[in-house]
C-alpha cells in the first residue's frame, strides 16, 4: 500500500466525515486518524459500512497514557479492511473522568478489548454491556498500565499457612528496583545544562576570570 | 471430570443432573445451573475458568474468566530496553515462540527504518513455518485428545521435540527461543542444520499420513467435531477472528500473502481454505497449513543465500567478538548497545504477522528514547475466546470443549 493511496484514502475520509476528524496523518506507511470523542460510534460505523472504505474488522482497541497532556488517555482502534487490504487506526482522547462511548454496538469483538481497556488504564466506556475487570485479580484496585502506576504494583500475595488462605500484604522489596537513566548526554540532549556546560558559554563571550 | 456445581437458581422439581434421578416426563422439568469448568481442567488448556449456565446438559451461557497468567507484560516491557523485551514474546505463545518474537522485531525495524540481510530474512522464514508446525502438531493432536484420542498427542510430541532440537541447536533453547533480533538474527545457523532439517522434511510426510489416517476419517472424531461450533464469515469479521479461525469460515485471507513480509512473497505456497466453518474444517485447515509449511521450508532450505545474518549497522547490531578484540570503537558499540540499548526514533507503528494462531500485532510507540513507550500486543487468542459463547450456546457441554480445542488457545498470549 503505497503512502499516496493511503493520503488519497485519508482524504476521502476526511471529506465524508467532515467535522468529526481533527487530524489525518499517514506516517510510516500507516493511515492514523484523530477524531471526536463522542463521534466514535459514527465514525467507525461509516468506515465500516462504506464501500471505498469498508473496514470489516476491529483488529485491537487499546489505549495510551501521556500523564503530562489535559486528555491523558489515546484511546487507539485499529481497523482491517479485508476489501481492500489495508489497515488504519482511529483514535481519541479522554482523561480518567470522561467515558467513550463503546463501539460494542459496531464490532463485538470491541467487548473484550473495551473490558482490557478499562481494566489496565482505568478509560470508562459508557453503555457498554459488561464491563468488568478481565486480565487482573478478582478484586484488584487501580490500573496497572497508566504511568503513574509502579511497576511493583502495591501489593503482593502469598499463601498463609495458618488462615489457610491467600493474603495480601503490601509490597516489601529487599532491593530499590533499579531503573538507570541511560540517557546519554552525548546524544540527542540538546536542551540540558550538564555541570560545567555554563563553561562552554562563557568562552565565546567575553572572557572573564 | 473435575466440575462442581456452584448454585442451583431456578425452582425447578427434579434435578436431572449426569446421573440424577429423573422424574416422569410431565413432572420433569431440569433446573438451569451455574458449572465452574478449570482452571484446573485438562481440556482448559492452561488456566481457563468458564463459567457456564447449563441447562440439562446443554451449554445456554459460557463467561469465561481470563487472566489468571497475567503477568504484566506489556508493563515490564516500557522499562526495558528493545533487545531485553524480547524474551518475554517467548513467553507469550509458548508454543510458537519464535513468530512472537517475529511481529516485536519487525515493529522495531519499522521505526528504525532498516532493511535486514537476505539471508536474515530465509532464515526467520524458515523458523516461523518451523514454528507453524511445532504449533499446529500441539494443536491439532491436544484438540484430539480433547475428544478422546490419545495417539495423535503421543506420536505428535516425537515429532515436536525433533523440531524443538532444530530451535536448541540454532538458539540453545528448546523453547524459550530470543533468536530474532531488530537487525537480523542472533546467531548463524550452525553446520549442517540445513542438511538435517531437509531430511526432516523428507520424513515428516509419513507422520502426516499417520495422522491423516488416524483423524480425518475417524468416525468418532468427525461425530466430535463435525458441525460443531459453526461460525460464519459475518461472525468472523464481528468477532475480531483471524487465522485458521477465519480461513475455516471460508476467508482467503493470509497475511503471508496479502502483506507479505521478509520473503513470503517469493515462496511458493497455498493458502487453505474451510467450506463449513465447523471444528472439522479449522482441523482440516491446520493440516494443510502444516503441509504448505513443509513447503516453504524446503524452499528456504533450497535458496537458503549465503551472506551476512545481521545488519551491519553498528549502532543497531552488535560487533562479532573478533573485532571488538582489534577495535576500539567495536568496544564502544558493544557496551553501549548492552547497557543502553539503542535509540528509537520516535513514532508510532502497528505490526501485524501471520502466527501459527492468527493475526498477532504489536503496536509499538516510542518517544525516542531506548525503551519502548507502549508496548500492545494483540494476541489471535483473545479475540477468539471471547467467540467461545456464541460458538457454544446450544451445544452440549462436551462441545464447548471440542470448541475450545479448535481455537487453539494459549494462556501466554491471551493474559499476556
Amino acid at each position: 500500500m503505497s503512502e499516496q493511496a493511503l493520503k488519497e484514502l485519508g482524504d476521502v475520509i476526511a471529506a465524508k466525515l467532515g467535522g468529526d476528524v481533527l487530524t489525518v496523518e499517514v506516517k510510516l506507511g500507516e493511515l492514523m486518524v484523530t477524531v471526536k470523542r463522542p463521534a466514535i460510534i459514527p465514525v467507525l460505523t461509516a468506515l465500516r459500512d462504506d464501500a471505498a472504505c469498508s473496514f470489516e474488522q476491529l483488529t485491537d482497541i487499546t489505549a495510551v497514557d501521556y500523564p503530562e497532556r489535559v486528555e491523558r488517555f489515546e484511546v487507539v482502534y485499529q481497523l482491517l479492511s479485508y476489501k481492500h487490504n489495508r489497515r488504519m487506526r482511529v483514535k481519541v482522547t479522554t482523561d480518567e473522568d470522561t467515558p467513550v462511548p463503546s463501539v460494542v454496538p459496531v464490532f463485538n469483538a470491541a467487548n473484550w478489548f473495551e473490558r482490557e481497556t478499562w481494566d489496565l488504564f482505568g478509560i470508562f466506556f459508557d453503555n457498554h454491556p459488561d464491563l468488568r475487570r478481565i486480565l487482573t485479580d478478582y478484586g484488584f484496585e487501580g490500573h496497572p498500565l497508566r504511568k503513574d502506576f509502579p511497576l511493583t504494583g502495591y501489593v503482593e500475595a502469598r499463601y498463609d499457612e495458618d488462615q489457610k488462605r491467600v493474603v495480601y500484604e503490601p509490597v516489601q522489596l529487599t532491593q530499590d528496583f533499579r531503573s538507570f537513566d541511560f540517557l546519554s548526554p552525548w546524544e540527542g540532549m540538546t536542551n540540558v545544562m550538564l555541570p560545567g556546560d555554563e563553561k562552554a558559554a562563557l568562552q565565546d563571550g567575553s572572557k572573564k576570570p | 471430570m473435575s466440575m462442581t456445581t456452584i448454585s442451583e437458581s431456578a425452582t425447578g422439581v427434579v434435578i436431572a443432573g449426569p446421573g440424577g434421578p429423573v422424574g416422569p416426563a410431565e413432572k420433569t422439568q431440569i433446573k438451569p445451573y451455574t458449572m465452574n469448568f478449570g482452571p484446573q481442567h485438562p481440556a482448559a488448556h492452561g488456566v481457563l475458568r468458564l463459567v457456564m449456565e447449563l441447562n440439562g446438559e446443554v451449554v445456554e451461557r459460557c463467561d469465561p474468566h481470563i487472566g489468571l497468567l497475567h503477568r504484566g507484560t506489556e508493563k515490564l516491557i516500557e522499562y526495558k530496553t528493545y533487545v531485553q523485551a524480547i524474551p518475554y514474546f517467548d513467553r507469550l505463545d509458548y508454543v510458537s515462540p519464535m513468530c512472537m518474537e517475529h511481529a516485536f522485531v519487525l515493529g522495531v525495524e519499522n521505526l528504525l527504518q532498516i532493511k535486514i540481510p537476505l539471508r536474515a530474512q530465509y532464515i526467520r522464514v524458515l523458523f516461523s513455518e518451523i514454528t507453524r508446525i511445532l504449533n499446529h502438531i500441539l494443536s491439532i493432536t491436544t484438540g484430539a485428545l480433547d475428544v478422546g484420542a490419545i495417539t495423535p498427542a503421543l506420536w505428535g510430541f516425537e515429532e515436536r521435540e525433533i523440531l524443538m532440537e532444530f530451535y536448541e541447536r540454532v538458539c540453545g533453547a528448546r523453547l524459550h527461543a530470543n533468536y530474532f533480533r531488530p537487525g537480523g538474527v542472533a546467531w548463524d545457523l550452525p553446520a549442517g542444520l540445513l542438511e538435517d532439517i531437509w531430511a526432516f522434511t523428507e520424513r515428516f510426510p509419513k507422520f502426516m499420513e499417520d495422522l491423516d489416517n488416524l483423524l480425518t476419517d475417524n468416525r468418532i472424531f468427525k461425530q466430535r467435531t463435525v458441525d460443531i461450533g459453526i461460525v460464519s464469515k459475518e461472525q468472523a469479521y464481528d468477532w475480531a477472528f483471524t487465522g485458521p479461525m477465519l480461513r475455516g469460515s471460508g476467508v482467503a485471507w493470509d497475511l503471508r500473502k496479502s502483506q507479505p513480509y521478509e520473503v513470503y512473497d517469493r515462496m511458493d505456497f497455498d493458502v487453505p481454505v474451510g467450506l463449513t466453518g465447523d471444528c472439522w474444517a479449522r482441523y482440516l485447515v491446520r493440516m494443510e497449513e502444516m503441509r504448505q509449511s513443509l513447503r516453504i521450508i524446503r524452499q528456504c532450505c533450497k535458496d537458503m543465500p549465503a551472506g551476512p545474518y545481521k545488519i551491519e549497522d553498528r549502532k543497531v547490531s552488535p560487533p562479532p567478538r573478533g573485532e571488538m578484540k582489534r577495535s576500539m570503537e567495536a568496544l564502544i558499540h558493544h557496551f553501549k548497545l548492552f547497557t543502553e540499548g539503542f535509540h528509537v526514533p520516535a513514532g508510532e507503528t502497528y505490526t501485524a504477522i501471520e502466527a501459527p494462531k492468527g493475526e498477532f500485532g504489536v503496536y509499538l510507540v516510542s518517544d525516542g528514547t531506548n525503551k519502548p513507550y507502549r508496548c500492545k500486543i494483540r494476541a489471535p487468542g483473545f479475540a477468539h475466546l471471547q467467540g467461545i459463547d456464541f460458538m457454544s450456546k446450544g451445544h452440549m457441554l462436551a462441545d464447548a470443549v471440542a470448541n475450545i480445542a479448535s481455537m487453539d488457545i494459549v494462556f501466554g498470549e491471551i493474559d499476556r
